[in-house]
């Protein structure tokens, strides 16, 4: 990693440079224009039921938070420093067993101090989502 | 408290794969169950502050509500979560964090659970969350 975490592409700075991204294995699908498409492959020890062998919805938490904050950045085109202030998810239906989840977010309101997104999971068919989720994020909190 | 339902709870989260992800634990004292979320780099999600992720917050928040409806119910399968709403309010530190919750309303079919987060101090809380879970009587 030659880049430092200001320096690095968005990609990077949204996947190897924040532990957490990284360590559950988020890869950015596709950025721009307001919207942000991040996912997370199955694996093993993210299991949340075991009985079934279906993703926890704690991973789909995090890629659906991750996910919104990438969208922020797609509305300004710019790395922006946010907070989360809220996030409400509805979990329509378990995940398939052994399959990872897509989270495609969507900034459609900023104003000068709140950044307004909603956001949709699905893990095979973006037409049978698994969840959807609404969030509210403070813009530059520290300033 | 009994130590079936003790037994039933450790039990119930440590086979769950990503708890032990998260390296989450439960301590109880009578019938008031404490979660602890260790540190650990991986649940790192701002390195500048540095932070944790808000998701980890929020997953751990949801694994707190689901540990004290298995306490209340030891007998009854995993309750499914049905919404969640997680309010942040300070950035997590890199520190452990502790978690406590109210079961506000078990009903026959739905629960509403109340979890409370926090750090350094129980008053100064990091994070709270409103779930409502679905209880399921099939065995």
């Amino acid at each position: 990693m030659a880049d430092s975490y200001d320096t690095a592409p968005l990609a990077a700075r949204m996947t190897e440079f924040v532990p957490h991204a990284a360590g559950v294995g988020m890869t950015l699908v596709s950025v721009g224009d307001g919207r942000g498409v991040m996912r997370v492959e199955w694996r093993e020890d993210l299991v949340g039921d075991p009985d079934t062998g279906v993703i926890a919805s704690g991973v789909v938490t995090a890629l659906i938070d991750h996910t919104c904050g990438l969208a922020i950045n797609a509305v300004f085109d710019a790395p922006s420093p946010i907070a989360t202030l809220d996030l409400r998810i509805d979990y329509l239906r378990p995940a398939a067993p052994r399959t990872g989840v897509t989270c495609e977010a969507f900034g459609y309101k900023t104003t000068r101090s709140i950044g307004f997104v909603r956001a949709e999971a699905w893990d095979v068919d973006k037409g049978d989502l698994i969840a959807t989720a609404q969030a509210a994020f403070m813009l530059n909190p520290r300033s | 408290m009994d130590a079936i339902a003790i037994q039933s709870l450790d039990a119930f989260l440590q086979r769950v794969p990503y708890v032990r992800y998260l390296g989450m634990r439960v301590e109880l004292a009578g019938d008031e169950m404490t979660a602890v979320l260790p540190f650990a780099d991986h649940l790192i999600g701002n390195p500048v502050l540095p932070a944790l992720h808000g998701g980890v917050i929020g997953a751990f928040l949801e694994m707190t509500a689901l540990a004290q409806l298995a306490l209340a119910q030891p007998a009854r399968r995993v309750p499914k979560t049905i919404d969640i709403t997680i309010e942040y309010l300070r950035p997590a530190r890199p520190q452990e964090t502790y978690a406590r919750a109210i079961l506000r309303k078990v009903g026959r079919r739905v629960a509403n659970v109340q979890v409370e987060a926090w750090q350094d101090s129980r008053s100064s809380p990091v994070a709270g969350m409103t779930g409502h879970f679905l209880l399921r009587t099939d065995r």
